[in-house]
């Protein structure tokens, strides 16, 4: 196979920490090749690497069989490489012609010349199908769109090879389909594509090669047609595992969490929880499964405290804790993970151990008489980053400098540890790869186990089936139905989430529909 | 280059750079630099009258860089440190004044009055933030205008139309004997003590004490803090008044120290501002703080004597001080330079 691109034996090291250690990856021209690797086995500093951002300590690289040395980004843009980041580098209130031109904008005498840009624009983008409008502003495009700019961008600027960091995570999956259709064409077009992932489906829908790295060590490259989802998956944790999530059958006794008539405004006054009834009993993991925005964070918002309920009650225990305070809810017995763990769950710019102590850093022993025992602190964290295989350089490593699977391991971390009673786990496993999806199920049927509830709000229906003891569907902040995992299939659950209830549902041969006539329900 | 090489050679490029381009607006207005820097430097360093001067100007500095500096660790931005300073001073000012108490009480009343005054005049902005979410940098500002007219009205009424209050008693008084024989008769004072005391308890505060770990959470991500049950309003009011305080005893060294009493003013002092620039210098840490206080006081200081033993006239001078401030305020940029010349070295 003719190579555009060799990395060879490449190492890179932060100090004494080799983020990258022997890594080889090799890309063929008009090939697609996936990058795999759990969240923080290196996958980005490799590309970075490429990408002139680092310097490799060791190793070489080599473009269409010649050694270069890629010292900066502008040195890689002439080489051809050009990257699709994950977070797009758009300005919001410009037009895509002017995005795409920015930093290096045509001008005459003086003047920025669009029309002839936005011109070689449309004819790239008719190229290759990506069928962006040049005149349109990026805030008024969707997200799909937003990242075909940032396609084209590295097209216009004469990219040969194309670097695709994640580039799935934010789109709907019909978007997923059109981004496929369009490194097919890219591909047809002579050019090559790496694509970084840790989603499975992905890889082998549409790769043609697959290089592995583990804990920052290449483990080898494989072709896609020659392997599976589950070789994959051995490959990139190092050990066999289990997509579906092993548990006994559950002992629920006394109840924990009771919802009663509860109703919950938005921030515009919008009662988006509509007199809502649910409860949660030790022994248990209650699923609630729904579409986004059907009321799940007003609902969980109101249980812990961080917003006003209009009306209704939340008993937990024997307690009623309609708008107490965060503190006195989560002093109750109750442990958080929360929806969005940037926003709520870490103070980012804290470090791990101060993170880990932020539910109970007011206690002893983290602190007593007004003054903070950091040694304690740091104790406490570094047995959660041990129980709980946080992967960080130690306990005084910057939050934000952990990868997303790691935050929210820590984030588990400090709210098991505190013991709670009821276990809330909003979108517990959102972005994260199968490594430590499994880990997260794991530790919350553990959980359950011990007796504790657990409320598991996801929406990832597979998630839902997998883990929960019992599933309640939210529609239109209410609870349409709950259901046992065993006792329904996906296709229902589809048509709950939908808002159909069970008057409605017919179950055929070929799997559940709504009743003749009431298709107009929603 | 290593780290720790690169952290000391950036304030030295920054200061040299300052001190050239400085020297080149001399030589261009047809002034000779050498003489002018010899100036500068007898002014700072050159007998121990000067350097007693120049720690007595540190002072208040480093309490307005204090002030600015905890604000900003906390998440807010502190534009009142002059006001809060100001009616710090007339608090010390007036306490002094008016009582007649033996010094282990009265100095210390006299410093926790202007303590409580700026604190007072940081409380209001950190009320206004925390319940109805009005931008501490509008409040602020506003609210040193405030300061400065009520303290010259203040002034007025209680010296019976007068424009300047009676010194202080004695009992009052920062001053010392034996720090200004030490220093040849300067005005050094106790205060430099005070400030330094300060310093500590600035890092005490936010690296000791439970509050600190609290305004630091509210600081960086109030939805977090709220999330792991703190009290965000409470703590934005708390960071304000802390920061007052640490202006309110900025106000103080003027008052029990240098000036022994308030005059009424036609501007500001330009303390509170300068504290700014002070914190920013320092990286907002309380060690910071003293360096910038240090590179603030003696360059103000010592550029008095610029004038007198050079003929370089005020205006230039203080072109030349501000040029050398911008230096070192611009570091990020040699520290840029200096990373990818060792950069470029590692790749040959």
């Amino acid at each position: 196979m003719e190579y555009v691109i060799e990395m060879l034996n490449i190492d890179k090291k932060f100090g004494t920490f080799y983020a990258n250690k022997n890594i080889t990856l090799q890309l063929g021209k008009g090939e697609i090749h996936a990058l795999l690797g759990e969240n923080g086995a290196g996958k980005s500093t490799l590309m970075n690497v490429l990408f002139g951002l680092y310097q490799p300590d060791g190793g070489q690289i080599k473009v269409k069989g010649k050694a270069v040395n890629i010292t900066d980004p502008n040195v890689a843009n002439d080489l051809g490489i050009g990257m699709v980041h994950q977070h797009f580098m758009l300005v919001e209130n410009l037009t895509v012609t002017e995005n795409i031109i920015l930093g290096s904008e045509p001008t005459k005498l003086g003047m920025i010349n669009i029309k002839d840009s936005a011109k070689k624009v449309a004819e790239i983008s008719k190229l290759y199908g990506l069928d962006v409008d040049p005149f349109a502003k990026i805030e008024d495009i969707s997200v799909g769109m937003q990242q075909r700019v940032e396609i084209l961008k590295t097209l216009y600027r004469g990219a040969e090879i194309l670097i695709f960091d994640e580039p799935t995570a934010s789109l709907t999956p019909q978007e997923i389909d059109e981004l496929i259709r369009i490194m097919r064409k890219l591909i047809e077009e002579g050019k090559s594509i790496i694509i970084i992932t840790h989603k499975l489906q992905e890889i082998m829908d549409v790769s043609d090669r697959v290089t592995v790295i583990r804990k920052g060590e290449g483990i080898g490259t494989v072709i896609t047609a020659e392997t599976n989802p589950e070789e994959l998956a051995t490959l990139m944790v190092g050990r066999q595992v289990t997509f579906k999530t092993e548990k006994g059958p559950a002992h629920p006794t006394e109840e924990i969490l009771r919802i009663e008539n509860l109703t919950v405004a938005d921030y515009r006054n919008i009662n988006k929880v509509k007199n809502l009834n649910l409860t949660v009993r030790r022994g248990e993991i209650v699923g609630l499964a729904g579409i986004d925005g059907n009321g799940q964070s007003e609902l969980i918002e109101a249980i812990t405290g961080l917003r006003k309920v209009k009306s209704g009650k939340i008993i937990i225990g024997d307690k009623d804790v309609t708008n107490k305070r965060p503190r006195t809810i989560t002093e109750t017995g109750v442990g958080h993970i929360p929806q969005d763990r940037h926003k709520h769950g870490l103070v980012l710019d804290f470090s791990v151990g101060y993170n880990a102590a932020l539910q109970s850093y007011y206690q002893k022993p983290y602190s007593s008489n007004g003054l903070m025992n950091y040694k304690a602190v740091a104790d406490h964290a570094n047995k959660i980053i041990a129980d709980y295989d946080v992967r960080t350089q130690g306990e005084h490593e910057l939050a934000r400098a952990l990868s997303g699977g790691n935050q929210q391991k820590l984030i588990i971390g400090r709210e098991v540890e505190r013991n709670p009673d009821l276990l809330i786990a909003a979108l517990p496993t959102r972005g994260l790869d199968v490594g430590a999806i499994e880990f997260i199920h794991r530790r919350l049927i553990e959980q359950r186990d011990q007796g504790k509830a657990v409320l598991l709000i996801s929406f990832e229906l597979d998630e839902v089936m997998n883990v929960s003891d019992k599933i309640a569907v939210i529609y239109d902040g209410a609870i349409v139905d709950t259901v046992i995992p065993a006792e329904t299939t996906e296709q229902e659950l589809g048509l709950f989430m939908a808002g159909h209830n069970k008057n409605e549902i017919v179950k055929t041969e070929e799997g559940p529909v709504v009743k003749e006539g009431d298709d107009n329900h929603v | 280059m290593s780290n720790r090489i690169i952290n000391v050679l950036v304030p030295v490029i920054s200061i040299i750079l300052g001190l050239l381009v400085g020297a080149v607006v001399m030589l261009v207005s047809g002034y000779d630099p050498i003489a002018g820097y010899a100036a500068l430097w007898n002014g700072i360093f050159g007998d121990t009258y000067a350097i007693g001067e120049t720690i007595r100007q540190i002072s208040p500095y480093i309490l307005a860089g204090l002030a600015v500096a905890f604000a900003f660790r906390t998440g807010l931005f502190n534009i009142g440190v002059e006001g809060q300073l100001i009616v710090g001073w007339f608090a010390a000012a007036y306490v002094g004044m008016a009582f007649e108490l033996p010094k282990f009480i009265h100095l210390p009343l006299a410093l926790l009055a202007a303590a409580a005054a700026g604190a007072i005049w940081g409380l209001i902005p950190g009320l206004l933030k925390a319940t109805l979410k009005v931008h501490e940098v509008i409040v602020t500002i506003m609210m040193n205008y405030i300061a400065l007219h009520i303290v010259n009205a203040l002034i007025k009424s209680i010296s019976h139309g007068g424009f300047k209050l009676d010194k202080i008693q004695e009992t009052a008084s920062l001053r010392s004997d034996f720090l200004s024989e030490l220093t040849d008769f300067s005005t050094l004072h106790y205060g430099i003590f005070v400030a330094l005391f300060m310093v500590f308890i600035m890092w005490f505060l936010l690296d000791r004490m439970k509050l600190g770990y609290e305004l630091k959470s509210v600081g960086f991500n109030e939805n977090a803090a709220e999330y792991a049950g703190m009290n965000v309003k409470k703590n934005i009011v708390m960071a304000m008044v802390i920061s007052g305080a640490f202006a309110g005893l900025g106000g103080a060294m003027e008052a029990l120290g240098t000036f022994g009493n308030i005059s009424a003013r036609a501007g500001f002092t330009g303390i509170g501002f300068d504290g700014i620039a002070v914190a920013l210098l320092g990286a907002n840490t309380p060690l910071g703080v003293i360096f910038g206080a240090s590179l603030f006081g003696s360059l103000k200081y010592g550029a008095n004597n610029m004038p007198n033993a050079a003929d370089i006239p005020i205006e230039i001078v203080s072109i030349v001080i501000a040029l050398i401030i911008f230096f070192v305020a611009s570091g990020y940029i040699i520290r840029v330079g200096l990373l990818r010349l060792s950069k470029k070295k590692e790749a040959k």
